[in-house]
């Protein structure tokens, strides 16, 4: 599994200016880091992208698609836009611009760049939650790092950086998920035990957002940064027509043997526990779906139910399932919930001896979150996102007197995810102790230089890392390398995500320090 | 782009001030809890007070963004 985060981008001083181009320099600040540092990066190899394949069966014409889909090319910036970049006709292009960097891969084997106009952080590929966690905080460390870095250009000013999904006004950003799923599960059984479980997913794992509808012109709170923005049940679109399940089928691995479930619904999230159960509880459906025991429910028009659902914070609003059922939000993940854990306990995958050693403790947290959630509601204040954030504006409703529409709010809302620690509204509750966290400082600067060792994340970062120089591009499923003095590149192919990992791969970095000598070993034993 | 119909059948603005129905957080019967409570967003709020942008109204304004995945 993996995650997505496109940050949200605003340099407060230049208003105006063209956010593709402020991304491109988000980009090249962190390259600039990262060579003073010693540590690498590299760019990306287009060469295995499928953006409009649909898992259902076809891929959409190349002149049929909406350019926003074609995310197999690289970005080309506009002179236009680099010109807009400081605001209409402010000042000329100087000799010493950075040229427009659009795309990294780090020695973490994460993913930097620029999406449309957003910087994007894609986490190296990991096997369960905590990595999931882990990796993606990781990606808001390296977003602080070019925050810090860009904070003293004074001709343009600083950019900053939100975790967040909307400006509020009527754009959206995703936050978006990766599960490797066996090919052989149908994709209709995904859309059918997936959909039931999204629409209520954001009771866990919602980051809450002041306004309604997609302007955000409506008074009030709701529950999900990203319900509003959803259209649709299933299709290939992520930028328009949002569906709940996104069918693009682009595996980035071995395509006969697994697909990679795209989930385009989640909420970026800043509290860990709600990032944490993001990716466990999906990944538990996924293994219900899989094992055939998903919950056997339908609800009628899941679109406005998912909205319906974030609109009401008293959690009290009921969805009707096509059995004719009317059950609440907490009820469809508590079917979900009993599902697992009944499944878990049979193949005995949580048991404390000869467990996977994760899936008890998403049980855990998960119950632990739907019980608060259906009580404790101060208690689900500690660690639920939507319902932190919930707190401190009511708590400055009260204090204060605002009405939902007051700007103070709706500057909360988005401060609440500034990636400054001294800024971002939740990260000083977390360091107050008043939001939990699950993972240590120490852990994530780890991450930000540090591949996951148990999947092919490990080969790419760590190729990069050896032999900065020699490694031209990379992408999920390749690492190009060109030799010294060759004029030939070498393109290793990874479609298997279990494999490059640390044990498999490490011998071989430990053996041969020469890029040469590495090859002709690597090659020569994938040629056996 | 998503957000250029105007779907809300909301009333808007500021003027006229429509609450929603969002209960609080605290539970509703009054204990020592509920005092301790109040007392950390209390606490808390002064902290946020602090490191708040300084113009709201030109801070949310002024934070657009384009439309991503």
């Amino acid at each position: 599994m993996g995650s997505e985060t496109e940050f949200g981008i605003h340099a407060p001083t230049s208003p105006g200016a063209n956010a593709t181009y402020l991304s491109s320099q988000v980009i090249a600040a962190y390259a600039r880091l990262t060579r003073s540092a010693s540590r690498a990066e590299t760019g990306w190899d287009y060469t295995d992208e499928t953006p409009l394949r649909d898992a259902r069966g076809w891929s959409v014409a190349r002149s049929q698609a909406h350019p926003d889909q074609l995310t197999d090319a690289e970005p080309v910036l506009t002179a236009e836009a680099v010109a807009l970049a400081h605001g209409p006709a402010e000042i000329e292009l100087d000799g010493d611009q950075e040229p427009a960097l659009m795309n990294l891969v780090l020695g973490n084997g994460a993913r930097l760049y620029v999406d449309h106009a957003h910087p994007e952080y894609s986490s190296p590929e990991v096997t369960n939650p905590r990595d999931a966690l882990l990796w993606d905080v990781a990606g808001d460390a390296v977003a602080l790092a070019t925050v810090r870095a860009l904070a003293g250009d004074e001709a343009r000013g600083p950019i900053n950086l939100y975790k967040n999904n909307t400006d509020g006004k009527g754009a959206s950003y995703g936050s978006h998920e990766n599960y490797l799923v066996p090919r052989s599960v149908p994709f209709s059984d995904l859309v059918r035990g997936l959909t039931p479980f999204f629409v209520s997913r954001q009771l866990v794992c919602g980051s809450g957002r002041v306004g309604l509808g997609q302007d955000g012109k409506g008074p009030g709170y709701q529950i999900s940064q990203r319900a509003d923005y959803f259209e649709a049940e299933v299709g290939l679109e992520t930028t328009m027509r949002r569906p709940i399940i996104n069918t693009r089928d682009e595996p980035h691995a071995v395509a006969d043997k697994y697909r990679r479930l795209h989930v385009i619904i989640g909420d970026a999230n800043v509290s860990h526990v709600a990032n944490y159960l993001k990716f466990g509880t999906t990944a538990l459906v996924l293994s219900l779906i899989e094992a055939g025991r998903a919950p056997q429910v339908e609800v009628h028009e899941p679109v406005s139910a998912m909205h319906r659902l974030s609109h009401d914070t008293s959690l009290g609003e009921k969805v009707r399932l096509l059995d004719g059922r009317q059950v609440t939000g907490l009820e469809l993940q508590w079917m979900y919930f009993e599902a697992a854990a009944k499944l878990a306990a049979d193949s005995g995958v949580a048991s404390a001896d000869g467990g996977d050693g994760h899936t008890a403790e998403v049980l855990g947290r998960w119950e632990r979150a739907l019980t608060d959630l259906g009580g404790d509601r101060d208690a689900a204040a500690g660690y639920v996102e939507w319902l932190a954030k919930l707190r401190v504006l009511e708590g400055y409703r009260s204090r204060d007197g605002l009405v939902w529409g007051d700007a103070r709010l709706g500057l909360v809302d988005i401060q609440w995810s500034d990636v400054r620690p001294e800024r971002g509204i939740a990260l000083r509750l977390a360091a107050r102790g008043s939001l939990e966290t699950m993972v240590d400082p120490g852990s994530v600067a780890a991450a930000v230089t540090e591949p996951p060792p148990d999947t092919r994340a490990w080969f790419r970062g760590t190729s990069i890392k050896r032999f900065p120089g020699s490694v031209v591009s990379a992408s999920w499923d390749s690492v190009v390398f060109a030799a010294p003095g060759s004029y030939r590149l070498q393109r290793v192919p990874t479609r298997e995500p279990l494999r490059g990992t640390k044990a498999l791969t490490q011998g071989l970095f430990d053996e041969h320090a020469r890029i040469e000598d590495f090859l002709a070993a690597l090659l020569g034993e994938r040629r056996t | 782009m998503a957000g250029q119909e105007q779907k809300s059948t909301q009333p808007r603005g500021e003027d006229e001030a429509v609450e929603v129905d969002v209960p609080a957080p605290a539970a509703p019967e009054a204990s020592a809890q509920d005092t301790a409570s109040t007392q950390g967003v209390d606490d808390l709020l002064d902290e946020i007070d602090n490191v708040l942008e300084t113009n709201a109204e030109e801070f949310v304004r002024g934070f657009v963004q384009k439309g991503g995945q």
